[in-house]
C-alpha cells in the first residue's frame, strides 16, 4: 500500500515505513539509545531527500525521548537543573545548526556534511564502546567476583578551575555552568544537522566530561533531548520547510511497538553483550558512509531544487 | 444591438466553419490529475483524429523551473561538489510520443523551433565549472530527470487505427510535480507542421496532503508546533499504553 507524503512529495510503502520504524524502535528499545543515528541514514538510503529526514527524524525523537523519560522520571533519575543548562546550551546550538543547515543547503554541501559528521561521530562513539565492552568483557570473564577496581569519584583537572560554579544536588556535583552550556551547545548543534537527538554524544560526555553518576545520565540526557529536538523540529519547519508529519507518525508508529518489544528482550541479555552489539551497528553505519564518501560515484552529477524555496 | 447580433453570428459562422476543416482533434481522458493520499502514479489517455494525411506528435511539458546541476569531484580522498551549472528554465516534466521516428518526420529546425525531443530542448545552461562543459551539464541534467521518470527515456509510439485515430498512453509518475501542464500535438505533413493544438491538463494536490503542504508553507509555525505537540502526545500516549 502507497501513501503519499506531502512535504517529502514522494510515495513510500506505508509496510515499508513503519517496517522501518518497528526496526529501529526495537533497536532503541534494547539498547536504550534514542536510534535517530540509523533512522536518518536509513531514510536517506529510501530515497527521502536528506533535509526532510533529518527535519521530520526530529520530530520522532520528541516522541521517542518524551515516551523514554517518563519511566526515568518516576523513578527519580532526572538531574532537571543539569537539565535545563544543557537545554539552555542545546538551544543557541540549535538554533545555530538550524541556520548552518540552511546555508550548507544553498551551497549543495548539505549532503557531504550530514556525511562527514556520521562518519567522524559515529566512529568516535562506536569505535570507544567497542573497546570498552571487549575490555569490559574480558574482565568479567578473568576476574570472576574479584571485584572491579573502585574508581575515584572525582578527578580534578583544570575543569574544575572555572568560574559560574553551581551545585547540582541530584548530580553530586559542583561544577562550571560554562561547562553543560557548552557541551549542550556543541550537540545542539550536530543534532539539527544531523536529525538526532544527540543521545549517543551526550551520555558518554556526561559520564566522562561532566563526571556525573551513570543512575542520573540517561534520564537527563532524554530529558534535554526532548527540549533540544523540539526546537530543531520548529526551526526545520519554519526555516527549511522540510517536517514531514505523515512520515513522523508512521515511523512512530512502528517505533513505538518496536521499542516496547525491544524494551522486554533486552532484560535477557548482558549490558556488555548489549553493548559490543550497539558498538558494531554503530561502526557499521559510520563504515557504510565513509565508504560511500570515498568510492567513485556511478553519478557524478547531482541535481540541486533551483530556487525553490 | 443588430450589429451585436450579426458580429456574433459571423463568429460562430467561421468557427463553425473552421471546426469543420480541422485537420486535427484531440483531447485527453481527464483534464485534471489530483494527488490524492494514495497517490501512486497515473495514466492519462490522449486521443484524436486526423483529418487527411500526416505524422502526429505529441509533447507533455511540465512548469518550466529554474535547477542546479551540481558536478562531484575528487578532494583530499572524498568525493565533493565543486562545480555547478544554473539552468534558467527546464521543464519539470518532458516526455515525446510520435507516430514515427522524430528524424524522418521533420528537420532539425522545425524541432528546435517547437522544441520537440529532448535534443531540441532549449535550456540555457550557465556554468562556470573548468571541469565540465554545458553539454556535459545538459546531458547530466536530461539523465538526472529521466531517472526520476520525469523525462521520457525515448521517443513513445503513437498508434493509428484505420489511419485517422490515435491514441497513447502519458504516464505520470508518484513524484511528479505540481502545476499547469500543457500537452502539445502536432501534424506534421511533408516536414512542415501544418496544424497545432494545445490543451491544458492540472496537475494538483487535492486533499489531507494538499491542506498539510499549504498549511505547512503558509502557516510554518502554526504546522511546527503542532507537529512538536503531535509528537509529544504520541509518545505520552505510548509510555501511557504500556506501562505496566
Amino acid at each position: 500500500m502507497q501513501i503519499y507524503l506531502p512535504i517529502a512529495e514522494m510515495s513510500v510503502n506505508v509496510f515499508l515505513i513503519l517496517g522501518l520504524g518497528g526496526g529501529v524502535g526495537f533497536m532503541s528499545g534494547l539498547f536504550g539509545v534514542g536510534g535517530g543515528f540509523l533512522m536518518t541514514p536509513l531514510l536517506i538510503f529510501l530515497g527521502i531527500p536528506p533535509a526532510v529526514a533529518v527535519g521530520t527524524e526530529a520530530a520522532q525523537i520528541v516522541a521517542s525521548s518524551v515516551s523514554g523519560v517518563l519511566a526515568h522520571w518516576r523513578r527519580g533519575n532526572v538531574d532537571i537543573k543539569m537539565g535545563l543548562i544543557l537545554t539552555m546550551g542545546g538551544f543557541v546550538g540549535s538554533f545555530g545548526g538550524v541556520e548552518l543547515f540552511k546555508w550548507l543547503r544553498g551551497m549543495g554541501q548539505v549532503d557531504l556534511v550530514i556525511a562527514l559528521c556520521y562518519v567522524v561521530f559515529l566512529g568516535i562513539v562506536g569505535g570507544m564502546m567497542f573497546i570498552e565492552s571487549i575490555q569490559s568483557l574480558v574482565q568479567s570473564h578473568r576476574a570472576g567476583e574479584a571485584g572491579v577496581a573502585r574508581k575515584k569519584l572525582h578527578q580534578h583537572t583544570w575543569i574544575h578551575g572555572l568560574p559560574f560554579k553551581i551545585r547540582f544536588r541530584r548530580s553530586k556535583l559542583y561544577i562550571s555552568a560554562i561547562l553543560p552550556l557548552s557541551l549542550g551547545l556543541l550537540v545542539g548543534v550536530l543534532a539539527a544537522i544531523m536529525g538526532v537527538g544527540g543521545g549517543f554524544i551526550m551520555v558518554p560526555a556526561m559520564i566522562y566530561l561532566l563526571g556525573m553518576p551513570t543512575s542520573v545520565v540517561v534520564g537527563t540526557s532524554l530529558f534535554q533531548i526532548i527540549f533540544v529536538t523540539a526546537n530543531s523540529t520548529f526551526l526545520h519547519a519554519t526555516r527549511n520547510f522540510t517536517v514531514d508529519v505523515v512520515l513522523a507518525l508512521l515511523l512512530l508508529l512502528g517505533g513505538v511497538i518496536g521499542a516496547q518489544v525491544g524494551a522486554k528482550m533486552s532484560v535477557r541479555l548482558k549490558g556488555e553483550q548489549l553493548r559490543v552489539l550497539l558498538a558494531l551497528i554503530v561502526l557499521l553505519v559510520c563504515v557504510k558512509l565513509g565508504i560511500d564518501l570515498i568510492t567513485t560515484p556511478t553519478e557524478m552529477f547531482t541535481l540541486g531544487a533551483g530556487g525553490k524555496h | 444591438m443588430k450589429r451585436l447580433i450579426l458580429i456574433i453570428a459571423l463568429l460562430v459562422g467561421t468557427l463553425g466553419t473552421a471546426r469543420a476543416n480541422e485537420p486535427l482533434v484531440a483531447d485527453l481522458s481527464k483534464h485534471l490529475v489530483a494527488i490524492t493520499t494514495g497517490f501512486a502514479g497515473t495514466d492519462v489517455l490522449l486521443f484524436g483524429a486526423v483529418d487527411g494525411e500526416g505524422e502526429v506528435v505529441v509533447v507533455v511539458r511540465g512548469p518550466a523551473k529554474a535547477e542546479i546541476v551540481r558536478r562531484k569531484d575528487r578532494k583530499a580522498g572524498i568525493w565533493i561538489n565543486t562545480g555547478s551549472a544554473q539552468v534558467e528554465s527546464a521543464p519539470s516534466f518532458y516526455r515525446v510520443a510520435s507516430t514515427k521516428p522524430l528524424a524522418e518526420i521533420a528537420p532539425v529546425a522545425v524541432l528546435d523551433r517547437h522544441q520537440i525531443g529532448l535534443d531540441h530542448l532549449d535550456l540555457s545552461i550557465d556554468t562556470k565549472d573548468s571541469g565540465a562543459d554545458g553539454t556535459a551539464y545538459r546531458d547530466a541534467l536530461i539523465r538526472l530527470k529521466q531517472k526520476k521518470g520525469l523525462y521520457g527515456e525515448a521517443v513513445q509510439q503513437i498508434g493509428f487505427m484505420s489511419h485517422r485515430l490515435f491514441r497513447t498512453e502519458i504516464h505520470f509518475p508518484a513524484n511528479v510535480p505540481v502545476g499547469t501542464y500543457l500537452v502539445e500535438v502536432y501534424l506534421i505533413q511533408g516536414g512542415d507542421v501544418i496544424s497545432a493544438q494545445t490543451t491544458p491538463l492540472v496537475i494538483s494536490k487535492i486533499g489531507i496532503g494538499a491542506d498539510l503542504f499549504d498549511f505547512a508553507h503558509q502557516q510554518a509555525a502554526a504546522y511546527g508546533l503542532i507537529a512538536i505537540m503531535l509528537a509529544a502526545a504520541s509518545g505520552w500516549l505510548a509510555a501511557a499504553a504500556f506501562k505496566k
